[in-house]
């Protein structure tokens, strides 16, 4: 079968530093497959490379067998690929309806129509609604500014735009950071739910929630992709082991940052 | 078409583009470090040519008047950058746009209302009102002689504070990572009002020297801007390297370009055609200078992406 | 439904005051209030076109008094040319200045923030210089025109016509930009002033939708540009410096940012106050500038902008319980 998302060899450097040091990753349709590693790996410049939001200096990037190498934002996100930003990356002055709205607006039609008020067109409407209560965004928060929502309710939202272009591929950069034990249960849940459907890249520091909900998970240090295997074989490798405890004395049980 | 017409040109193409450079260090300068577009740098250079000019009037020393002008406006930039300019730091390029154009509104009123809304006229320093010969054919003005001379000097101190001084690494720090510096214990406020004071002095500077040879009056630092900007675009947003390179080329493609092209067009084409698209070439040769820059390289020359 | 907005209402009056408003005018022998007002709402269209751009756009360009200059001049170089025919003459500023703003769109709108404002500035520099260099049309001295432009019906030099004419045209104008507003592009186009980032990663075609704004506003500049050639039988490159630029963007601060009468108010604030300010003196920018100042640091979002955000939260708790 041919894997939905595939990375050969990608490197990218900032200067002497090897941010992504020959990166290779292959993940098969419905797999949610964990990202974890100290802080400064490269988790995040990763997700860039995959996204399409930086290029990468060697190494090429497949989607669904095509090559998207040098392919830009616009047509990753058409092809398939949306990420979550790990810090909320929301419309902050707009409510949260019209986040989602704008949202749903891109992936219903053109946006080269000027005639008809967008606000009346109850398909979309009803699209959003249905997007918020997929998300568990609470009603009475839909007319908030979204700058003014909680931290937890924020990180739904930027869930929720992630999701929102029906992708293939979903790339989840620490959608937990910040949250307290029940938004982090919470938004398990949510991934949890959305198991088989499409595909995850899950990049996270809660061990407990990547541990649970990982089909498979490869390890990030310094660069380089040290193990790739199921949960429970990561859980006895010793090299392992050793980048978390060597690095910052981070023990894998640890909770989000 | 004559070498030395040719050498004439490039020697004013040279003087304009250093006084540019002057201006441009300044606002580049400023942009790198403060992160603020300031409209109203055209009018500290307004006041400096202003200032040197009534100096000039009043006490018949050039160099007394250019001094003036410079620790005159030193003073005008620090009071701009302590009640305004700080405070527009924090908003949006919207709001600093403004803000700054509302200085420009009222420094021209306030001009015209001290010195009314004729031209003011600045006399040459009487050693340097003659030609100079440069070479057996070559008659140059001394005095455009002296602003390349300044210009260089002004350049090279320039290159060396910016680059081979503490200071000069703070400055760069401090454009590189606003926040770094801080924490590094620069301080920053007293680093922004020194930058700040810093491009208004070479403006002054700018303004005092091309005071013998311009029109001085209300509206001419929005005249210049936009050579500045034009200049600053196409060398690149806060780099020193840029600002000179974009200055002269600047400097050099207006100058020749109204030099040479109307003639280069005759050589070419009916000479009615070339006498009405001539002038309208020249005058937009610069622009279309930039837009070329700009289609390869949208972040200039040697700027930093935005 | 949406509630209605108190802005309509308010909307609403002010045009019925604008309709009686010649009538009261003559009746009081202060009929230069026609000319006045109605220079008032010419350049309220222009920066009204200019706040779909900023305003809503979010694009700080400091170039769009050049394509009003720049329709102006194409009508009076028509008269030159002793075209006069509005029903040739006025498409043709109008594309003029839609196909100039194209090109130059094409280059600014790939560029950023202080970038674009420098580069919109150039550009328009640059289009003030080559009318300047047009020495066969005026040069330095501008253009007077003989006669207004002809259109089948409606006579421009008389005064009240010419006044109910750019009245009905500023209304169908500033209709026909609020329901561009509230349309998919108009929503998207929020949506780019509000996160840029975020909306290319949703996948709009963001660079296409800046560009068509930029053409737009550009072409709406433009018609007001012809406009003002009528009103006042004259064009001169100073019409297009950048400073005519960055007076339209201070009427669109004062009369309110996105806000759909931003433009209007603001250009009826400015050059009502202006007008007040030279009774009492010459050096009426010192009030002026001051008056910005005070604006930008107290109320930054415009004269406008204070109540719309309100009934913006009204018209969202609305849709939340539909």
């Amino acid at each position: 079968m041919t894997p939905v998302l595939q990375a050969k060899g990608l490197v990218k450097r900032y200067g002497a530093l090897a941010a992504s040091d020959e990166i290779s990753l292959s993940l098969p349709p419905g797999e949610i497959h964990g990202l974890i590693g100290p802080n400064g790996a490269g988790k995040s410049t990763l997700i860039q490379l995959l996204a399409g939001a930086t290029f990468a200096d060697a190494g090429s990037i497949f989607v669904d067998g095509r090559n998207m190498s040098g392919v830009g934002l616009r047509q990753r996100v058409q092809a398939g690929v949306s990420r979550s930003f790990q810090t909320a990356n929301i419309f902050r002055q707009l409510s949260v309806f019209d986040n989602l709205l704008l949202a749903v607006q891109a992936q219903t039609g053109s946006s080269l129509r000027f005639w008809r008020p967008r606000d009346e067109d109850v398909a979309l409407i009803e699209q959003a609604q249905a997007l918020a209560q997929r998300c568990h965004l609470e009603r009475r928060d839909w007319g908030t500014p979204a700058g003014l929502l909680p931290h937890g309710a924020q990180k739904l939202l930027e869930f929720a735009l992630a999701l929102a272009p029906h992708p293939k591929v979903l790339l989840l950069d620490e959608p937990m950071a910040g949250m307290g034990p029940d938004e982090s249960a919470n938004m398990t849940a949510l991934i949890e739910s959305l198991r088989g459907q499409l595909t995850i890249l899950l990049v996270e520091h809660d061990m407990d929630a990547v541990f649970r909900l990982a089909d498979r998970i490869s390890v990030l240090v310094s660069g380089r992709i040290v193990a790739t295997d199921t949960p429970s074989a990561i859980r006895h490798n010793a090299t392992v082991q050793a980048a978390y405890l060597g690095d910052d004395g981070a023990k894998r049980s640890e909770l989000s940052c | 078409m004559s070498g030395t017409l040719i050498a004439e040109q490039l020697l004013n193409g040279l003087q304009f583009g250093l006084m540019l450079f002057l201006i441009s260090a300044g606002l580049t300068l400023v942009f790198g470090i403060l992160d603020i577009l300031n409209l109203a740098h055209g009018s500290l250079y307004m006041a400096g040519a202003y200032v040197a000019a009534q100096a000039m009037a009043v006490s018949k020393s050039y160099l007394a008047a250019v001094l003036l002008a410079v620790v005159v406006v030193a003073i005008l930039g620090a009071l701009l950058e302590l009640v305004l300019i700080r405070r527009l730091v924090v908003r949006d390029h919207l709001a600093q746009v403004l803000g700054t154009f509302a200085v420009v509104l009222m420094a021209n009123d306030l001009v015209r209302m001290i010195w009314g809304p004729a031209p003011l006229m600045m006399s040459l320093p009487a050693a340097l009102a003659g030609p100079i010969h440069l070479t057996q054919d070559l008659l140059y003005p001394a005095y455009r002689l002296l602003i390349i001379g300044i210009g260089v000097v002004v350049a090279l101190t320039l290159y060396f504070l910016i680059g081979r001084t503490r200071i000069g690494a703070l400055i760069r720090a401090g454009a590189s990572n606003r926040q770094m510096s801080s924490l590094m214990g620069v301080r920053v406020p007293l680093l922004y009002l020194g930058v700040f004071v810093l491009g208004a002095m070479l403006a002054a500077l700018a303004g005092a020297m091309l005071g013998p040879v311009t029109a001085i009056q209300a509206g001419m630092g929005e005249q210049i801007i936009v050579l500045v900007l034009v200049s600053i675009v196409i060398g690149g947003i806060g780099s020193i390297k840029g600002a000179l390179v974009g200055a002269l080329l600047v400097g050099f493609v207006d100058t020749a370009g109204r030099a040479f092209l109307p003639n280069l067009l005759k050589l070419m084409f009916d000479p009615a055609v070339a006498s009405s698209v001539g002038p309208t070439l020249a005058a937009i040769s610069i622009y279309v200078l930039m837009a070329i820059v700009l289609i390869f390289k949208p972040s200039g020359l040697f700027g930093r992406r935005v | 439904m949406q509630a209605p907005d108190r802005s309509v209402i308010y909307g609403g009056l002010s045009l019925l005051i604008l309709i009686v408003l010649p009538f009261i005018a003559n009746a009081l022998d202060l009929g230069f209030y026609i000319s006045l007002v109605r220079r008032i709402l010419i350049i309220g269209l222009a920066a009204s076109g200019l706040n779909l751009l900023l305003g809503y756009g979010g694009l700080v360009a400091l170039g769009h008094a050049a394509f009003v200059g720049l329709g102006a001049y194409v009508v009076a170089v028509c008269g030159i040319e002793h075209l006069y025919d509005a029903w040739l003459v006025w498409p043709l500023a109008v594309t003029v200045c839609a196909v100039t703003g194209l090109l130059i769109g094409a280059i600014a709108v790939r560029t950023r923030s202080v970038y674009f404002i420098m580069i919109t500035l150039a550009f328009a520099q640059m289009i003030y210089y080559v009318c300047i260099s047009l020495r066969k049309y005026g040069g330095d001295d501008g253009i007077t025109m003989i006669k207004h432009s002809q259109l089948p019906m409606i006579e421009l030099a008389n005064e009240a016509n010419f006044y109910y004419f750019v009245l009905a045209i500023a209304v169908v104008v500033l209709w026909l930009c609020e329901r561009l507003m509230n349309s998919r592009f108009g929503r998207a186009l929020q949506g780019i002033r509000e996160n840029e980032d975020r909306m290319q990663a949703l996948g709009y075609p963001v660079y296409v939708i800046k560009l068509l704004t930029f053409v737009l506003s550009s072409a709406i500049a433009g018609f007001a540009g012809v406009l003002l050639a009528n009103q006042n039988l004259f064009v001169s490159p100073t019409m297009m410096h950048w400073t005519e630029s960055a007076n339209l963007i201070i009427m669109i601060l004062v009369g309110g940012i996105g806000m759909r009468y931003g433009g209007m108010v603001g250009a009826g604030v400015i050059l009502l106050l202006e007008e007040f300010l030279r009774l009492y003196t010459d050096y009426w920018h010192i009030p002026l500038g001051a008056l910005l100042l005070l604006i930008l640091f107290v109320a930054p979002t415009g004269l406008t902008g204070k109540w719309r955000s309100q009934s913006r939260r009204l018209v969202a708790s609305e849709q939340s319980n539909p």
